[in-house]
């Protein structure tokens, strides 16, 4: 694997290895000293055309945590202001000798034109393109759910019951604004490969054209899904409503939104209790999720960000190490 | 990978290997430790460490993966059975404090596993199967500095095959095998291979 592009670059067994040097990863996260000589000497460049706090944090973090060194680029503040093309900023960073370049870009397939154009040497890792992909947060949603849900169910176990395993079986609801979510899309992908059942759930104005192609079902009801309509369910996973990526009325009103498809304490109760309750962040909360659900004891919000560390740490070191690096 | 693909490694790239599918020796393959030497050898390196310690007190084995890891297991019951006390087991990755990450097929990371108590100020045993370059064992000791602060590291080794390209060499030696470096020295463990063996093929 030379760039992660897409949930789809991995095959069950990629997919699986990837979680595996995640959860040795985390391990060494527990220790006193977190940081790992195994990167030394590359450069990691985040280069951000859109704002994100999770996800750039998460890779400095891991580049740092792995001992790369770690260049942090922003659109805003940058050249890119003055006009510069994709091409000119890539080339720039050919010449500073980036090993990796973590790309975020509000247009779809900006990470593959980078990747292939042939302007730059080193990995790429779409860190979100638009409303295309998100690979590294669909790994670190099947990492959250592999510790929670396979083996002991402990999380913690630097013994790893999980490992190799992947999420055979398991049900999960991905809930609110699929339309604009790259996130979901990953997940669909990667999930589906692990081996796991998706029920998309959404209004239909916020459901992609073309769905019925994705391997997965879709529901309108909210109430229906959580009740067990589809079976019962191991995870909901809640969407934000991407009100930047909206430029007409997906639906009538917030509330009506919020009444429909939001994920309340009543609708947490009517899960089975082993479900957890996940988010990719920022959320917008009571809006698609109440506050009481989001702090419950079953949500997995806060433990999703520090398993996206140890997951990125995975990826950058499958990434950057090997002699074909 | 299997061990065979540790044999295959260029001097100075001696790794511990992850779990693979026990492989057959190849038809040049000559047998130079069975069974009950490796028995042997284990029961005599327990004596060492023990004598060596005077007694089993603030001892820690740490078996670098995947067959070191076994190897501290049965050091540990030979411990117990001598002495009577039980000598906390671990394991110690080593693969992401290697310098040979860029020149080699990406690497599975296996399992480190630090005994409850951790190391500071215990004497840490670490177990491989082959001491060749030294360059598993330097990484062990930076690992080993991650961890903590042991009072002293000792190595034992099943085999030492020479060809050191570090300072580095075992305090407890089960089986001194002066190899060519054309040869491949492959250890099979029971409990990983199916039998135990090493043997040595190649070099012709």
């Amino acid at each position: 694997m030379k760039h992660l592009l897409s949930a789809a670059d991995l095959d069950r067994d990629a997919a699986v290895s990837v979680l595996d040097v995640a959860e040795q990863m985390a391990a060494t996260q527990q220790r006193e000293i977190k940081k790992l000589p195994t990167l030394r000497g590359r450069t990691v460049v985040n280069l951000f055309y859109e704002d994100s706090t999770r996800t750039r944090i998460s890779f400095e973090a891991a580049a740092k945590r792995l001992s790369a060194d770690v260049i942090n680029f922003s659109a805003k503040g940058s050249s890119v202001s003055k006009g510069e093309s994709l091409k000119d900023t890539a080339l720039t960073l050919e010449a500073m000798g980036a090993d990796a370049v973590v790309v975020r870009h509000p247009v779809s397939g900006a990470p593959h034109r980078l990747a292939h154009a042939g302007w730059i040497r080193g990995a790429v890792i779409n860190a979100g393109d638009g409303t295309h992909e998100h690979p590294t947060q669909a790994l670190l949603d099947a990492f959250t759910l592999r510790r929670r849900l396979v083996g002991d169910g402990q999380g913690d176990s630097s013994l790893g019951s999980s490992l190799g395993q992947d999420l055979k079986g398991k049900r999960v609801a991905i809930v609110g604004d699929v339309l604009h979510s790259r996130v979901a899309r990953s997940n669909v992908l990667l999930l589906h490969t692990l081996g796991a059942e998706i029920v998309l759930v959404a209004p239909p104005t916020l459901l992609p054209v073309g769905i019925g192609s994705w391997p997965c079902s879709t529901s309108y009801d909210l109430d229906d899904v959580v009740g067990g309509g589809h079976g019962d369910l191991d995870a909901v996973m809640m969407l934000r409503v991407q009100q930047e990526r909206m430029n007409a009325a997906y639906f009538p009103s917030v509330r009506e939104y919020s009444r429909r498809y939001g994920l309340d304490a009543k609708r947490v109760a009517a899960l089975p209790d082993h479900a957890l309750v996940m988010h990719p962040g920022p959320m917008n909360r009571g809006l698609e999720i109440s506050a009481e659900a989001a702090d419950s004891a079953r949500s997995t919000i806060v433990e999703q960000v520090a398993n996206g560390v140890a997951v990125r740490m995975a990826t950058l070191y499958l990434l950057l190490s090997g002699e074909s690096a | 990978m299997s061990s065979a693909q540790r044999a295959t490694d260029p001097p100075g790239t001696h790794s511990p290997s992850p779990v693979g599918s026990p492989a057959q020796p190849a038809a040049d393959a000559r047998s130079v430790l069975e069974a009950a030497e490796i028995s042997r050898a284990l029961s005599r390196i327990a004596h060492e460490v023990l004598e060596r310690n005077k007694g089993a007190g603030g001892l820690i084995l740490l078996g670098i993966p995947t067959r070191g890891v076994q190897l501290a297991r049965r050091l540990a019951r030979r411990l117990a059975e001598i002495e009577g006390t039980q000598v906390p087991v671990g394991a110690l990755d080593v693969t992401m404090h290697r310098d040979d990450l860029r020149r080699q097929p990406i690497r599975t990371i296996g399992a480190t596993d630090v005994p409850d108590g951790g190391i500071d100020d215990k004497v840490v045993v670490l177990v491989d199967d082959v001491l060749y370059s030294g360059r598993t064992i330097r990484a062990a000791l930076d690992a080993l500095s991650d961890l903590g602060r042991p009072r002293a590291v000792r190595l034992a080794v099943l085999v030492d095959r020479g060809h050191r390209e570090l300072p580095i060499r075992a305090d407890h030696v089960g089986k001194n095998l002066p190899t060519s470096q054309l040869e491949r020295v492959r250890v099979h463990l029971s409990e990983v291979d199916g039998d135990d063996s090493v043997w040595i093929e190649g070099g012709s």
